[in-house]
């Protein structure tokens, strides 16, 4: 037993060590660092221990802005690209013809590269003295006006950013719902076709309940990946995302450590310990529905 | 209140498309004609791929025909979706939702119900209890199907295909999935349960002994065409060809080549039965295990190999030159005494569980004794 055990140890260790190194200490780290008053990397110096960090980062309008930022994005485009993948994946799975070139039409953002698609939305939405963008031509068909949305006002803006994480995150989830959609036994769709039921009550007490592992995997990540969103807000609005008031919690942080207000570590900690706290509590609330509405088998 | 339906099947066909490059189709279901009469329990027999399913799915709408007819009593259901045929299904692996209690499955089928139909929850509740208590498993409704025994699903599937009074209960290979025991126990569960509620039913199997044994009437069907329709012990002794006389029984029937000549029947250079009315032709010639009498002076002869007993009977298993059966199984009554030392062993044979059967076409060809 106890040889065993030294064993299962050397085996883990390389596993472990990696991981320790790289994921455990700097974490640990981290978390010091929020305690430190005016850590300063260059030196290892810092003044005092307290929450100060904290206190200041909260009282930060910058950083009320991210959260507010953040949790808009959040909270605006994770059922919205969960529930269009769930939506477009039952309907492919109910097509027969051209099914594989419309999944692959769905699928192809999902291979296409970041700077590409950032300039599909350069194109869709940015105004330059030649062209106001597509979108603004089809607003001046129905005689909207012109609006600006990449340097407009605020709505546009979040309006272009959830548009553009909404369409970034869908190709990812129609994959793994559709093939869910096709692990339900067909059986089930008979036996309940047999008895009559509807197609509104087959998808949501038998199709539903089947997918409910999968949709809710895909809301757990979709809701730390969307916390976690900062390079899509970059690509669509520059670098300085605190005037444009397009900041993140992740953009904080990266401001706080490299930025033009750079250079300040503890505050950078701090903030990025409150989204630690904060994602961890959305994923535990998650994790409580789920007992209810979760089935697996 | 039960609406009892006789099944009458019209020159039903159904080809599928075929899948190799070639094209041309597969017919699964050849011009079946029959009539299933109203409260019967009737089995589809036959290997796999002979259309059985096929013939399950078209009576419940799951799959349309390519041709043909289906009534239920005196309406036509052809064309009607499955959802308004009132047919019951229970599946080969029971498709109970796995998320749902054992009670929540059985009222699914009531909830579907709409308009002047609906029913209230406590007069669904109520409905269930009452076929639960008839297939004994009221005592299990708040489990989950992945919480109860084989058995136990089966019995589920069933309530939950009978709680809306289905005019036709159908079953597909209903106790393929169970253990021995379980399934001699569960085919009288069946049996019981089709008698009590009267409702017509038909159930599929590849197992002639379990629809031999519960079935008012079989139906052997073999590539897509019906072979015999009749009641089990009928087409048992009366079977029209080769291979329904193969099918049915265990041990199977052992086929002999043998050979018609002046009103005698030989097989090898032995004959064994005087018979008449039948040209001279070299036949396959059936004879059933418990068709075989021990006797010294007896016609037949064979090569002994060895004894099996199993309690009541003694089964000789023993070889012939002329034999398609790679054995030939006897059966005989545990009194019999045989002389495990000789090296052959000679038997008389009863007629009556004789057959013989053309060489070309494997029909029977009926014969009188002499």
């Amino acid at each position: 037993m106890e040889k065993n055990n030294l064993k299962a140890w050397l085996y883990l260790l390389p596993a472990i060590a990696f991981l320790g190194v790289f994921m455990v200490y700097p974490l640990i780290d981290v978390f010091i660092y929020s305690f430190e008053e005016g850590y300063n990397s260059a030196s290892q110096t810092f003044f005092g221990v307290g929450t100060y960090n904290y206190s200041y980062v909260l009282h930060d309008p910058y950083f009320l802005q991210a959260v507010k930022n953040t949790f808009i994005l959040v909270f605006i485009t994770v059922p919205i690209s969960t529930g269009l993948a769930l939506l477009i994946s039952v309907g492919l799975s109910s097509i027969k013809a051209l099914k594989n070139l419309y999944q692959t039409i769905y699928f192809l953002p999902y291979v296409t590269n970041t700077l590409a698609v950032g300039l599909v939305f350069m194109i869709l939405f940015k105004k330059t003295p030649y062209t106001d963008g597509l979108a603004n031509l089809i607003i001046s068909w129905f005689g909207g006006g012109s609006i600006d949305f990449i340097g407009g006002p605020y709505w546009a803006k979040m309006f272009v950013l959830c548009f553009y994480t909404v369409w970034v995150v869908l190709p990812f989830k129609i994959l793994i719902l559709t093939s869910a959609l096709a692990s339900v036994r067909q059986d089930y769709y008979n036996a309940a076709k047999v008895d009559g039921t509807s197609k509104l009550r087959i998808f949501t007490r038998i199709t539903l309940p089947m997918i409910s592992p999968t949709l809710f995997y895909l809301i757990i990540t979709g809701f730390i990946g969307a916390f976690k969103a900062y390079s899509d807000v970059v690509a669509l609005f520059g670098t300085d995302l605190n005037a444009a008031e397009m900041n993140t919690i992740v953009g904080y942080v990266y401001d706080m450590l490299y930025g033009n207000s750079g250079g300040y570590p503890s505050y950078a900690s701090a903030a990025a310990i409150i989204l630690f706290a904060i994602v961890l509590t959305i994923t535990c609330i998650n994790l409580l529905v789920s007992k209810k509405h979760v089935h697996y088998n | 209140m039960v609406i009892i339906m006789k099944v009458v099947l019209q020159n039903l066909t159904k080809k599928f498309p075929s899948r190799n490059k070639k094209g041309g189709e597969v017919v699964a279901v050849n011009d079946f004609t029959f009539e299933i009469p109203d409260g019967k329990l009737v089995g589809l027999l036959g290997p796999s791929g002979c259309g059985k399913s096929t013939t399950l799915n078209l009576l419940c709408g799951l799959q349309k025909p390519t041709s043909g007819k289906i009534f239920f009593g005196e309406d036509e259901v052809t064309n009607l979706p499955a959802e308004h045929r009132g047919v019951g299904l229970v599946f080969q692996n029971y498709a109970l939702y796995p998320h749902l209690t054992v009670l929540q499955n059985i009222i699914f089928p009531l909830q579907n119900l709409k308009g002047k139909d609906k029913l209230s929850k406590a007069v669904m509740t109520e409905k269930a209890y009452e076929v639960a208590k008839l297939v004994q498993i009221d005592e299990l409704m708040d489990r989950k199907p992945s919480e109860l025994s084989g058995g136990q699903q089966q019995r589920v599937a069933i309530a939950r295909a009978l709680v809306k009074m289905p005019k036709v209960l159908l079953l597909d290979e209903p106790l393929s999935n169970l253990d021995a025991r379980l399934r001699l126990q569960t085919r009288e569960e069946i049996r019981r349960i089709q008698r009590e509620t009267q409702i017509t039913t038909v159930f599929v199997t590849h197992d002639q002994e379990e629809a031999m044994s519960i079935s008012d009437m079989i139906v052997v069907m073999k590539d897509g065409v019906i072979q015999q329709i009749g009641k089990p012990q009928e087409v048992y002794d009366d079977p029209v060809n080769l291979f329904v006389a193969k099918f049915l029984g265990t041990p199977p029937i052992n086929v002999f080549r043998g050979e018609v000549k002046g009103d005698k029947l030989y097989i090898g250079q032995e004959a064994i039965l005087d018979i008449q009315g039948v040209a001279d032709q070299e036949v396959y010639v059936g004879i059933r295990p418990e068709g075989f009498i021990l006797d010294e002076q007896g016609a037949l002869g064979c090569e002994l190999s060895r004894l099996e007993v199993m309690g009541r009977d003694v089964s000789v298993v023993s070889t012939h030159p002329a034999c398609e059966n790679t054995t030939i199984r006897s059966i005989i009554g545990s009194d019999s005494k045989v002389d495990l030392g000789a090296k052959t062993i000679r038997f008389n044979v009863k007629p009556g569980k004789v057959d013989i059967f053309s060489m070309t076409t494997q029909e029977r060809i009926h014969f009188e004794l002499k």
